[in-house]
């Protein structure tokens, strides 16, 4: 009854030429772009690696072995499990998660002096200056971070002509170019969504706690992060959902002995020919990390509706 | 406990205009001060002056003789009421009372204790557990007031904080406000543009105009005898009868109108603005202005067309056009009496010289 009065009214707000379009983009949206695909995904990962001609045939049948495979590695495994995939799959989350916290503490200020202290024309001079590098495409950032960091690049020669380190670090060996390209990578997904939310925030409510006598990271503690916890939580999944999944970063900027699980993900894909097995893995991260965000949201205690906002 | 505050030559200036011109005033501890004005007049900038929240560009602003330049907002024994109230909605209305004192690091169990006296002493004993969205507009407001009181400040700054309420709910707000001032003891700082909070509530007003303030007195001096035409046609109704001074003498003076010689009182300060035949307005109020035969004044008599009559019940107004064509507004007491007087009907006016005020204009 319900849902016949809601097609009723969306009928009557927007007109039949409007609501049909509206609804049959957002159906096609809904099942070719997300759901069919994660539907065969979710096959795929169920089936043996078979040569063309065998699939459909009476070898066609599901199994569980992709996702053993993960877990113990091929049968003559002479470990308990899987070691280097699952450790790396855990890398990648913990990474994933450096990287989110390392963002919200970078945004937060950043989204602070957007919303709240800058005033009009340096406020959008800001925002222009944060959105100009991203015009420029991610494989050319992350190999711009390359040569920045890398050991004849900028950084090494101001550090060494101030004296502060005397031989070339190696970032790159260290990580800290992946970090630092996949923390700046997301930036705008962390600083906009708090920016959002923050932005309501009334200033007398500010100025009053100030005048109740509160230190200024009491306000922050107080008043001004639980205000914006809608938009953290939402800027905080982004950053996460992407970095875990991210593939052209550590691509370019890890170093030759980390892995991030997207790259095994590819390799299955593409260089192993066993498209099964990247499903598999694929389905694994996604639903991994699905559960963590909510998890996280009940440790925080933020309602899925809340993000949206 | 109650602090005096001192407005020492205080101008403030944002760029090239000026808000707050020359503001000399001393509020006495313990006194309810209110600053009344139009909007823009400068009222809400002296009052962030006081609490700390801007500097004055030029001047000092004293408590109990203590410079306070420099000293922020946190640090002043000041607590300011806001317009919208600014609560804390994700906090309860407990932890909203209690904020100033988790601040100063006073424990949980105390801080809970000393939120509810302060609940029972705004009346919403048992409330503390509420959300500030569960809460109307006037227990909003009280909690607002309880917010402030918490941290038992010298000086409560009060910003138009009754404006959002509606007409009922205001007048009540009045009285306890006055009353919440007379059992706490401490200054209250009031800004307001409506004449009736400032005339009702307080000890003493100061009336602010463009950045000036134009008189400080109490309620009954600035209706009765005010200092400036502004003050006489801002507080109350006023006619203004303009014209030239012909002769000024022992605390009266006699002005030219186009209704004719019209006398009316002078004060000290006046006086001598108003000798030579500078411009000058007589103010007569409409309850001073009387129908000539009911009264026996004399002097200050003219005639003025009756144009129509509102009857309020206790009030008859009369709304009346002078041979100069000045539109004028009478008062009478309804005193049973049939108005002898219909629309159009030429009606004789007189008015006592003791009830109207002679002030000098700008040239």
């Amino acid at each position: 009854m319900a849902l016949t009065a809601w097609f009723q009214h969306f009928f009557k707000k927007n007109g039949i030429v409007l609501s049909i379009y509206l609804m049959s983009a957002v159906l096609l949206w809904m099942v070719i772009m997300i759901i069919l695909p994660q539907v065969f995904m979710l096959d795929f990962s169920f089936r043996f690696n078979l040569p063309p001609g065998k699939i459909g045939g009476e070898e066609d049948v599901y199994t569980i072995s992709n996702y053993r495979f993960l877990l113990f590695g091929s049968p003559g495994n002479p470990d308990p499990y899987n070691v280097i995939d699952t450790t790396v799959f855990f890398r990648t989350i913990l990474a994933a998660i450096f990287v989110t916290v390392f963002d919200l503490l970078l945004c937060y200020p950043i989204a602070y002096a957007l919303a709240i202290v800058a005033k009009g024309g340096t406020a959008r001079l800001m925002v222009l200056s944060l959105i100009v590098p991203f015009w420029i495409n991610e494989i050319l950032r992350a190999f711009a971070f390359r040569i920045l960091f890398g050991s004849s690049g900028v950084i090494n020669t101001v550090g060494m002509t101030l004296g502060l380190w005397d031989t070339p670090f190696d970032f790159i060996k260290a990580d800290i170019a992946l970090y630092a390209g996949l923390g700046y990578a997301y930036i705008l997904l962390m600083i906009f969504p708090i920016y959002n939310a923050m932005e309501s925030l009334d200033r007398n409510q500010l100025e009053a706690a100030r005048d109740l006598g509160a230190q200024w990271w009491r306000i922050h503690w107080r008043i001004v992060i639980p205000f914006s916890k809608p938009g953290i939580a939402s800027g905080c999944t982004m950053v996460f959902m992407l970095s875990a999944g991210a593939l052209a970063a550590p691509q370019i900027l890890g170093g030759p002995s980390s892995l991030w699980f997207t790259q095994i993900i590819y390799q299955w894909f593409n260089t192993g020919g066993n498209w099964p097995r990247g499903s598999a893995y694929a389905i694994v991260l996604l639903a991994v990390c699905i559960l963590f965000v909510l998890f996280m949201m009940r440790v925080f205690k933020v309602r899925i509706g809340e993000i949206g906002r | 406990m109650s602090v005096d505050v001192k407005l020492e030559d205080v101008w403030v200036r944002f760029g090239s205009f000026t808000a707050v011109k020359n503001a000399n005033v001393t509020i006495r501890g313990g006194e309810f001060f209110s600053f009344l004005g139009p909007s823009g007049c400068g009222k809400t900038t002296l009052l962030r002056c006081i609490s700390g929240f801007q500097e004055p560009t030029d001047g000092k602003i004293l408590f109990d003789g203590k410079n306070m330049a420099g000293i922020g907002p946190n640090k002043r024994p000041t607590a300011l009421i806001f317009q919208n109230l600014a609560l804390f909605p994700l906090m309860s209305v407990a932890d909203n009372i209690a904020f100033g004192l988790e601040v100063r690091g006073i424990g949980k169990a105390q801080r809970r204790k000393k939120a509810d006296e302060l609940l029972d002493l705004i009346a919403l004993p048992g409330q503390g557990d509420k959300k500030v969205g569960e809460l109307s507009g006037g227990q909003k407001q009280r909690v607002a007031i309880a917010r402030a009181l918490a941290v038992e400040p010298e000086i409560l700054l009060l910003d138009e904080p009754l404006s959002a309420l509606d007409l009922k709910l205001r007048q009540h707000m009045r009285t306890e406000l006055r009353e919440i001032q007379k059992r706490v003891g401490i200054t209250f700082i009031y800004i307001t543009h409506d004449q009736g909070e400032a005339l009702t509530m307080s000890d003493r007003v100061a009336v602010m105009s463009e950045g000036v303030i134009e008189q400080v007195a109490d309620s009954v001096t600035l209706y009765d005898r005010p200092e400036k035409p502004f003050v006489a046609s801002f507080v109350g109704e006023n006619n203004d009868f303009r014209g030239r001074v012909t002769s000024v003498s022992e605390g009266y003076a006699e002005v030219e109108t186009s209704e004719g010689l019209f006398r009316g009182r002078v004060s000290e300060g006046n006086r001598d603005a108003l000798s030579g035949s500078g411009p000058a307005s007589i103010f007569v109020r409409p309850e001073a202005l009387k129908i000539a035969g009911t009264a026996t004044e004399a002097s200050n008599a003219f005639e003025a067309n009756l144009l129509q009559e509102e009857f309020e019940g206790n009030m008859r107004h009369l709304v009346l056009e002078s041979k100069g064509g000045q539109r004028l507004r009478m008062t009478l007491v309804n005193d049973g009496h049939v108005l002898d007087y219909g629309p159009g009907s030429t009606v004789p006016v007189v008015f006592n010289p003791e009830l109207a005020i002679v002030l000098p204009q700008e040239a």
